[in-house]
């Protein structure tokens, strides 16, 4: 009797198409399936129930707030929402992206720099954002500013970590290397150890976003007048689902392709990154 | 010859070198002298400091004690007048083979310099790849070449610098046999022809006899006037200096019974802890060789 590959038990599985798609899109499936029946069932009870709104409710709100204009403003409410939501968290990862690069791979670089900043590092790294939020909205008011730097300081201290271990992760070869090719102490911080985690930077990014969408989201539902997460709060007062259910969905397709992107930029830019791990 | 002579003409010269780790002595008491366009292997056992050596020389670590110069400068930090070749991790993973090789140049040039000299740069740089038979390989990345391949760049990459001495550290270590032996004898050939001088540590006796045009062994393992009682703290010495001579390039040498008288020798002299020669008996007859005398034994006189 010869053996059989199996392709779903067993430690030794390996799964193929077309089943191999039909199992990943199962859950999806099943996801959307129990809440259609859901919403069926409490429908037929109530036919004004918000909690689960059905499909076409839900059309009708992307409708209203993505593709037609709002006669008071002039502006399409999704995009205009989109816009400032994504500009607070692109300007707010940058900074800190840009920072924690700098500050975390001279920390791990100098000795002397890391004794000096280590320390303080870590122990604001601890503090919790949302806990200075008050602070942040006392000192900067409820504008843009307290925003973006809410999710600045939620967001640079893990890349600055990130960075520094990464630094100080390159053979101590390397650096030698540098120096006995001619390399100066800066030479050997910007044309060595830079380029060579740069991808890692952006693997931080990458791993920083959720942090930042929650820090973003947070600040929106206290203090703005457009923003995904402050309209989602918005028609939370008005227990409006067919609203915050795509906007959800909006929001973390909008995350998964910004994921997608700086994958793609890693795999397709820097070959070398994960190949020579 | 005295060692105030050696020190001024040869390339490499250290002079009461110590090195220790806390209470933990590695090296003691270095005496050593390289001429220049030597080839140099360095044997020992493992934990005899070879590596610890070798890293002293390059400007990795500082000695405890003692003093290191190359020719007649003493040297600090690690710069361009100590190359070496790393057993890994002498390429840089984000580089392409043709970027690892021309590095050396490009740090020394501001961009618009390089500019203008790169075709000139590039071009040697291709020269160097094409004699040691991987020019078609200047685009890949180093993951993407086998170990001999990625050893054959390193030196190139060293060399492109004119390293005053070349350091070595176990290069050949992880190769097959085989590319192995291509390798040492592509090192023995780029040597004789650029007439460099090559410091070269490695664990293999059978290769520092084949390449080397002298044989330093290095091991904890002898006795001294010191004796054994508890406090006393010993570490490696350069304990037999040899002068080897080699006639061609042929590998078939390793096969011969003088080879082989040597490696025994070798062997008894560093690496059995049972025989533990006295210091005044080491086999240090190379006219290079001297001995500083220490400071137990300028009170003993």
């Amino acid at each position: 009797m010869s053996m059989k590959q199996p392709q779903f038990f067993g430690l030794h599985a390996v799964p193929q198409s077309p089943l191999k798609w039909w199992m990943m899109a199962l859950p999806f499936i099943l996801l959307i399936g129990i809440y259609l029946i859901g919403s069926e069932i409490r429908l037929a009870e109530n036919p004004n129930d918000k909690l689960m709104p059905p499909v076409s409710k839900m059309i009708d709100s992307i409708d209203r707030l993505a593709f037609t204009e709002n006669k008071r403003t002039g502006e399409y409410v999704m995009l205009s929402d989109t816009t400032s939501s994504l500009s607070r968290i692109g300007i707010g990862i940058t900074l800190s992206a840009f920072v924690g690069f700098l500050v975390g791979v001279r920390v791990g670089l100098f000795p002397g720099t890391e004794t000096l900043f280590l320390k303080i590092l870590t122990f604001l790294s601890i503090v919790p954002p949302l806990a200075i939020l008050p602070i942040l909205i006392i000192i900067f008011g409820v504008g843009e500013a307290g925003k973006i730097t809410l999710i600045f300081l939620g967001t640079v201290f893990l890349i600055t970590r990130d960075m520094h271990l990464s630094t100080k992760a390159i053979p101590r070869e390397q650096i030698i290397k540098a120096l006995t090719l001619g390399a100066s102490q800066w030479e050997v911080m910007y044309r060595i150890v830079m380029p060579r985690i740069f991808p890692r930077l952006i693997d931080s990014v990458r791993l920083s976003l959720g942090a930042a969408w929650l820090f973003l989201i947070a600040s929106e539902s206290l203090a703005a007048s457009s923003g995904l997460g402050y309209r989602i709060f918005l028609m939370t007062r008005y227990m409006d689902m067919s609203v915050i259910i795509p906007y959800v969905f909006w929001i973390t397709f909008i995350g998964f392709v910004v994921d997608w992107l700086l994958r793609w930029t890693i795999r397709s830019q820097f070959s070398w990154y994960h190949a020579s791990k | 010859m005295v060692a105030n002579e050696l020190r001024n003409s040869n390339l490499l010269h250290l002079e009461d070198v110590y090195q220790a780790y806390g209470d933990h002595v590695v090296l003691d008491d270095i005496d050593l002298s390289v001429a220049h366009g030597e080839l140099v292997t360095v044997v020992g056992p493992s934990g005899a400091g070879k590596s610890t050596l070798l890293r002293l020389i390059l400007g990795q670590e500082l000695p405890s004690s003692g003093e290191i110069l190359v020719s007649g400068e003493p040297v600090g930090f690690a710069d361009p007048s100590r190359g070496i070749v790393y057993q890994k991790y002498s390429l840089f993973p984000n580089m392409s083979v043709l970027d690892n090789v021309t590095l050396g140049k490009r740090l020394e040039l501001s961009f618009f310099q390089w500019q203008k000299r790169k075709i000139a740069i590039i071009d040697e740089a291709m020269h160097y790849l094409e004699k040691v038979g991987l020019n078609s390989h200047s685009k890949k990345y180093p993951h993407e070449l086998s170990g001999g391949m990625r050893q054959r760049v390193a030196v190139v990459q060293a060399l492109i610098k004119r390293p005053k001495i070349l350091m070595m550290d176990e290069p050949f270590g992880a190769l097959d046999p085989g590319t192995r032996e291509d390798l040492q004898i592509f090192l023995l050939e780029l040597w004789e022809e650029t007439d460099m001088t090559i410091f070269f540590v490695t664990h293999d006796l059978e290769e520092a006899a084949y390449l080397g045009s002298r044989l330093i062994v290095l091991s904890q393992h002898y006795s001294d006037d010191r004796g054994d009682g508890p406090g006393v703290q010993r570490g490696a010495k350069i304990v037999a200096d040899h002068i080897l001579s080699r006639s061609n390039l042929s590998t078939d040498v390793k096969y011969t019974k003088g080879f082989g008288k040597l490696i025994a020798r070798i062997r008894r002299e560093g690496f059995d802890p049972q025989h533990r020669q006295h210091i005044r008996e080491f086999d240090l007859k190379h006219p290079h060789s001297f001995r500083t005398n220490t400071v137990e034994e300028v009170r003993c006189k």
